[in-house]
């Protein structure tokens, strides 16, 4: 790269006498300082010098060839774009199926679920603990009927199915292979996802039934389970989203969310299965911020730290066990109440730097986010902008574009970098479960989250409309999804008629069942199968394991 | 004497970001802060809020069950006795409940977009007019 006989850093001083100070002096920086969302300090420009210990062929590469920094394939969105998921959920099985059926008739390539608080902490509809939360962030799904009503008509074999469910997915997994099974679809054919990181709860999002170590064998029986009967299923998304939404910095989020897919795979090479066996169907999940560049750079470190980590710690030999592959959503968190249409714009950007990092499936929020859960308009427009960016940009046309900017490699190494220091140290305390019962994680979030909120603050950042260019006349209006208050009551009617039609005798011999496998190191997975087919609900499986199991109450820190 | 606060989270709800910062910015302002942890049923709260013999329960809510939390909160403190203490809330709360919560007896509704010393002045003026030991405060003021 050099340009003349004098090097780059001669020649920086020279512009920097010459050029910069003059007109400085008469035109000073705004401010000292200039930092990314996530801390990092920016230099005013970056030149070959910032890049010096990035070898091409090393650490950048080529897509679909290690260490992947470039993208996981080598053809990425030219073969064809990223999968447009965008997360549905709400009310009753047959009110969010509706909500699927209008997203794929809008152009939607894949499925998203979003489940109710009860679901997804392992309680039924007409427990006392979920009044007032049946159906109302997600949807609710008590029992296989449920599941069924959930997809019915889509085609499982074509459309690929991801459910965000955590402490009680290894459930929400059977039933939705029993489902599967029940229509004749081919176990081989199913692709799809559950988020299934028990993890990154702990840390960050904070739904758990029980505590780390049970629950970690769990999610190794999942991997194991899907290992071999389900070649195209993604058992676990290792997910970075919601550590970053809970005030996280962006090295955090990426640090934590690999650490935690290294504490998944010692799980389960532990249980001794090969690396190169299940590693290849391990998926992550990322959020796309909105400083632009400093998340794009975090897609082609993820990517990076990954590729090398699984070569260099765990031995992989398969290519497809060291490609990190990805799902993106919109930052919730940057998304304001006030103004609500200027979210799209915030969205759209966000979207962008997921595309331009490489993201192989993406969620856009709805300009509603920090008002309720989206309504379909919303959606829509959010899905447009997606489809806006595949179609119309042209960025979709070459791979990895920009790589090679001074700015975006010199900070891929540095997010790469921030990694390596947290695996580190997390090591030196013990591990990734260590971590979390000693709140390592939980007060390193902590102090960032506090520590963002004070430079907003003092007025280091900034949010348009809100902290700048506040218009102090009435908030636009906008028509939000409406709540169906009727809803809960058609879900407990839904509960009662399966209790009622199902052989009461055959579900408790298969949760005796279940109770006995959860005892020994056998999977966990056939007799949740046989719980799930002989009706058995979601929180009469959580519960019938507790005694086994037991619960967590986590120390609260702030 | 410090304003006594409790924190509290109730619901299936795991959001506690801004929960976590009000307490430690709370704290930061001279209060003394109780945080009840996640996953409180409206009696654990009250029941913390009576043993911790606080002057304000703030109630951080975004699943959307504030209209089936905070009437049962209200309630159990007026069946209590302790319906001195004063209540406020934050988190997402759609702009037509608040006149709902309001009516309840919540003092104030606190939205994402509160500042910190929004927020603190808040309950500092809620406290001085409404507090259990507002004549006492306001003596000492």
């Amino acid at each position: 790269m050099q340009t003349s006989e004098r090097t780059v850093a001669e020649q920086r001083e020279e512009w920097e006498q010459l050029t910069l100070l003059p007109f400085a002096e008469r035109r000073p920086e705004s401010r000292a300082t200039f930092r990314t969302l996530g801390g990092v300090a920016l230099e005013r420009v970056y030149t070959p010098e910032h890049i010096e210990d990035v070898d091409y062929g090393r650490d950048t590469g080529f897509p679909g060839a290690f260490p992947y920094t470039r993208g996981p394939y080598p053809t990425m969105y030219r073969a064809q774009p990223w999968t447009m998921r965008q997360i549905a959920g709400f009310g009753t099985a047959d009110d969010t199926n509706g909500r699927f059926r209008y997203l794929i008739a809008q152009g939607q390539t894949g499925i998203s679920t979003d489940f109710d608080m009860p679901t997804l902490m392992g309680y039924d509809s007409d427990d006392p603990r979920s009044e007032g939360e049946v159906g109302r962030e997600g949807v609710a799904v008590d029992s296989v009927d449920d599941m069924h009503d959930l997809y019915r008509g889509i085609d499982l074999e074509r459309i690929s199915v991801s459910m965000t469910i955590n402490p009680s997915a290894w459930i929400l997994f059977a039933m939705y292979l029993v489902v599967a099974d029940e229509r004749g679809f081919d176990r081989a054919k199913l692709s799809g996802t559950i988020q299934n990181d028990i993890i990154k709860e702990y840390v960050a999002q904070k739904e758990w039934v029980y505590p780390p170590r049970p629950a970690m064998r769990i999610v190794r029986d999942t991997i194991t389970y899907s290992a071999q009967h389900l070649p195209r299923y993604n058992p676990v998304n290792v997910s970075g989203y919601h550590t970053r939404e809970a005030g996280s910095t962006t090295i955090q989020e990426v640090a934590f969310t690999l650490a935690a897919g290294i504490a998944y795979v010692e799980e389960v090479v532990r249980a001794g299965i090969d690396v190169d066996d299940f590693a290849p169907r391990l998926s992550f999940f990322f959020v796309s911020q909105i400083d632009f560049l400093e998340e794009v750079a975090k897609f082609r470190a993820a990517r990076r730290v990954w590729a090398r980590v699984m070569k260099e710690r765990f031995g992989a030999r398969k290519p497809e066990s060291m490609r990190l592959r990805f799902h993106c959503q919109t930052a919730g968190v940057s998304c304001t109440a006030r103004e609500p249409l200027n979210n799209i714009a915030r969205t759209a950007i966000e979207a962008l730097a997921a595309v331009l990092g490489g993201a192989q499936s993406l969620h856009t929020n709805g300009y509603d986010e920090a008002l309720s859960i989206p309504s379909e308009a919303a959606m829509k427009i959010a899905l447009r902008t997606q489809q806006i960016i595949a179609d119309e940009t042209g960025v979709a046309g070459t791979i990895d574009p920009l790589g090679g900017s001074y700015a975006v490699e010199a900070l891929t190494r540095a997010i790469e970098r921030g990694c390596f220091d947290y695996f580190a140290e997390i090591e030196r305390r013990g591990g990734v479960i260590r971590c979390i019962e000693d709140n390592f994680f939980q007060l390193e979030l902590a102090d960032a989250a506090y520590d963002l909120h004070r430079r907003k603050e003092a007025g280091e950042r900034h949010v348009v409309g809100v902290t700048k260019y506040r218009d102090d006349s009435p908030n636009p209006a906008v028509d939000l999804h409406h709540v169906d208050e009727a809803a809960a009551h058609r879900q407990l009617e839904r509960l009662r008629a399966t209790r009622a039609r199902r052989d009461g005798g055959a579900v408790h011999r298969a949760l005796d069942e279940l109770v006995r496998v959860a005892q020994t190191d056998e999977n966990i997975m056939p007799a949740t199968l046989d719980a799930v087919k002989a009706r058995a609900t979601g929180g009469e499986i959580v519960a019938a394991l507790r005694p086994v199991f037991g619960s967590y109450v986590e120390t609260p820190v702030f | 004497m410090p304003i006594k606060v409790l924190v509290a989270k109730p619901g299936l709800d795991g959001h506690d970001r801004g929960a976590k910062i009000v307490a430690r910015a709370l704290r930061d302002a001279g209060m003394e802060v109780v945080y009840t942890g996640l996953h409180q049923t409206p009696e654990m709260i009250v029941n913390a809020a009576i043993q911790e013999d606080v002057d304000v329960v703030g109630v951080s809510i975004l699943s959307g069950a504030h209209m089936t939390v905070f009437p049962k909160i209200m309630d159990l403190l007026h069946e209590r006795e302790v319906d001195d203490i004063v209540v406020v809330a934050g988190g997402v709360i759609q702009e037509n409940d608040v006149p709902k919560l309001r009516a309840l007896g919540v003092r104030e509704v606190f939205n994402a977009e509160a500042s910190t010393q929004d927020l603190i002045e808040g309950i500092e003026r809620i406290v001085a007019a409404h507090g259990r030991d507002a004549a006492r405060r306001a003596a000492q003021a």
